[in-house]
């Protein structure tokens, strides 16, 4: 089944006319995306490759029915583009943007809030990778490839190490439903958690790999919620082990500054609940195999 | 992005909160001069560097005569302080902070910080202050009041009025506490800060509130639109390493190991790290080249990781998405030639195999590694030589 997306879902990018939405937008189109449509203000009543252009998301959404979007809007403009999906009734929006301010996200969410729990948009991101479920659909700017189609989700804060667990499972021949990145950033649309209660419920997905890295609750908060509420095994991985204290590593969220926030902590706290530890980031897929093969 | 003590000074007094009087000196001259300017025989002459526990560290004088102020000017100016939160590098002092000094009866802690768990803007004080904040929460947590704020509405009187209360302030002071608060709180919101840090936070014997200290940290990702903060940026309390880095838009963190890293995202690089230790090595950096990894910017990448003198070995790996391995592979072949340290590479994802090609035919000595197992086992062979 998957989670989040698949091949019927009705996507619209923001920002569709830029370079790099448009080198994206073809990819997804070229994966299998169900790519309807783009906003981007001042070039309503366009056509970009092949798909109508709108000067807003409400526009979009009553022209073509879209659900979710892809969001490639730079960092000033980027927490008011958020804001526009949420009100125009998007049930997800994947933001890819690097360098939002922390206050805009924290704004985001509270305005989020407005909504019903039922019907409050999801966010992805900031920061992120995007979501692809395998052999369906992608909603980011991902290599497809390296994907297999199979049982087992991936939930991540990096990119790049995302890929990497997913090329080592797929070189041992076991494949993805769905893969998201939740991106780096200290306040993201949505944690660990959010996903894994989708993977919990998602059919097809038999095993979860979550990969975190230094800075933040969220791989604590997530382990603990495993322990209470998922039948399915969690692989995890921290990412981080030498990091030195209050230095940022890349990631804007990626800095120790409380306790808790180191991956040697963090790897105890997932031990102590009960996930697998990969023993290195070179055996995230053997891992997987091993946990996969306790399932069976 | 951090700032000096008088430049958090500067702008937590613009919104109202009450800092002693006083001017920034580069010389021992400058120095008495703001002294005599700002009269009486009481002054607090401060070393500027972006760390924390300078009174430790000789970095903060009391002086009761203009030879004592020249003579502290002296004695800071063109030093490197070294501090608990330095390192042993320490960080140098080019500039000093002169400051009327006046006796206090109290010293209170006053702290906000964008909390994660919460996703809230989050204010905390003690009447502890002068002490370092992570003792107090250790020694004594039930004297630390916080409040979270409602990003909705923002900070309410009623919230810092109950922080003040709490604290045992009298109703006089409880009013200047109260607009204290509400200055710290506007500014961490309007200037996008991360942390605002006033320790301590003196009462005089009058009921005024001084903020002896201050300490901001602003959110880099909002610095294309607080210009006036950017502007206070002082590269010379960064690793100049990282200040290169930046402008060529590279992710670098130094660490104290040999081997040179150049991978492409954080949370990759992070791993290559890691795989590093775990094969017996030491990174030598952090080094996250981005999406875009051009030949200039492979170039680059290079020509900072050599800059350490530590460096004995260098380790390349690009997990290609949009990057195609073999646009990268010509990039790192071009930097390579003439390398005086090993090089091993791994590529994967898009073109791994034409990326691979590429470094084979180029014939110089590369060593090719094929995951992440591999390329750690090899760097750090490569490093003990």
């Amino acid at each position: 089944m998957s989670i989040l997306i698949d091949e019927s879902t009705r996507v619209i990018v923001q920002g569709f006319t830029g370079d790099k939405a448009t080198f994206h937008a073809k990819e997804m189109m070229a994966y299998g995306t169900r790519v309807v449509g783009g906003v981007t203000p001042g070039k309503g009543g366009q056509q970009h490759l092949g798909r109508p252009v709108f000067d807003t998301v409400k526009d979009a959404v009553n022209a073509t029915g879209a659900e979710a979007s892809l969001a490639f809007v730079p960092p000033p403009y980027a927490c008011d583009a958020l804001m526009e999906a949420a009100d125009a009734g998007l049930r997800l929006v994947c933001i890819i943007t690097d360098g939002i301010p922390a206050q805009d996200m924290m704004r985001v969410k509270r305005y989020l809030m407005r909504y019903p729990r039922e019907s409050r948009t999801l966010v992805v991101g900031p920061n992120c990778a995007g979501i692809i479920s395998a052999g369906r659909a992608m909603l980011g700017i991902m290599p497809g490839n390296i994907y297999a189609r199979g049982n087992v989700g991936i939930v991540s804060r990096s990119g790049t190490l995302g890929y990497e667990a997913a090329a080592q499972m797929k070189a041992l021949g076991i494949g993805v439903t769905t893969s998201v990145g939740i991106g780096g950033d200290p306040i993201n649309g949505s944690s660990f958690i959010d996903h894994l209660a989708l993977f919990e419920k998602d059919p097809e997905t038999k095993a979860v790999v979550m990969i975190g890295e230094i800075g933040g609750p969220q791989e604590a908060e997530a382990s603990a919620w495993i322990k209470a509420n998922m039948s399915k095994p969690v692989v995890g991985y921290v990412a981080g082990l030498s990091a030195p204290k209050g230095r940022r590593m890349g990631h804007a969220g990626a800095i120790i500054s409380a306790e808790g926030d180191t991956a040697a902590e963090k790897s105890e706290v997932m031990r102590s609940f009960g996930l697998h530890v990969a023993p290195s980031a070179a055996e995230l897929g053997s891992a997987v195999a091993k946990a996969l093969a306790k399932v069976a | 992005m951090d700032v000096h003590e008088y430049q958090a000074k500067e702008l937590l007094s613009g919104f109202g909160v009450p800092v002693p009087r006083g001017s920034v000196a580069y010389s021992p001259d400058q120095a008495v001069f703001v002294a005599t300017e700002l009269g009486g025989w009481h002054w607090a002459v401060k070393a500027q560097v972006h760390a924390g526990g300078r009174g430790k560290a000789g970095g903060v004088k009391l002086c009761r005569t203009y030879h004592e102020v020249s003579d502290a000017a002296k004695e800071m100016l063109g030093r490197r302080l070294v501090t608990h939160q330095t390192g042993p590098e320490g960080k140098v002092c080019q500039r000093i902070y002169v400051e009327a000094a006046e006796p206090f009866e109290r010293e209170l802690y006053l702290g906000l910080v964008l909390d994660r768990k919460l996703q809230r803007i989050r204010v905390f004080a003690s009447s502890e202050g002068g002490m370092e904040i992570e003792e107090v929460a250790r020694s004594n947590p039930d004297s630390i009041r916080q409040i979270q704020v409602e990003p909705a509405v923002g900070l309410q009187p009623f919230q810092a009025r109950e922080i003040a209360f709490g604290l045992g302030l009298n109703i006089k002071q409880v009013s200047r506490a109260v607009s204290t608060i509400l200055g710290c709180y506007r500014a961490f919101r309007d200037l996008d800060a991360t942390m605002v840090e006033i320790n301590p936070l003196v009462v005089t014997k009058d009921n005024r509130l001084l903020a002896l200290d201050a300490k901001m940290s602003f959110d880099d990702n909002a610095l294309f639109r607080r210009p006036a903060v950017a502007e206070m940026r002082d590269p010379s309390q960064e690793d100049p390493r990282e200040v290169q880095a930046n402008q060529h838009g590279l992710n670098y963190v130094g660490l104290s190991g040999d081997i040179g890293c150049i991978i492409n995202g954080a949370g990759l690089a992070m791993a290559t790290m890691d795989m590093i230790k775990h094969a017996g090595g030491e990174p030598a950096n952090f080094l996250d080249v981005g999406g875009g990894a051009s030949p200039e910017r492979v170039a680059e990448a290079f020509r900072l990781v050599l800059s350490d003198r530590n460096v004995k070995a260098i380790l390349v790996n690009i997990f290609a998405g949009i990057n195609r391995c073999d646009w990268v592979a010509q990039g790192v072949v071009r930097a390579a030639a003439g390398l005086k340290v090993p090089l091993i590479v791994r590529l994967a994802g898009t073109n791994a195999e034409q990326g691979n090609q590429i470094i084979r035919d180029s014939g110089l000595p590369i060593v090719r590694a094929n995951d992440l197992a591999d390329a750690a086992k090899k760097a750090v062979a490569a490093a003990r030589g």
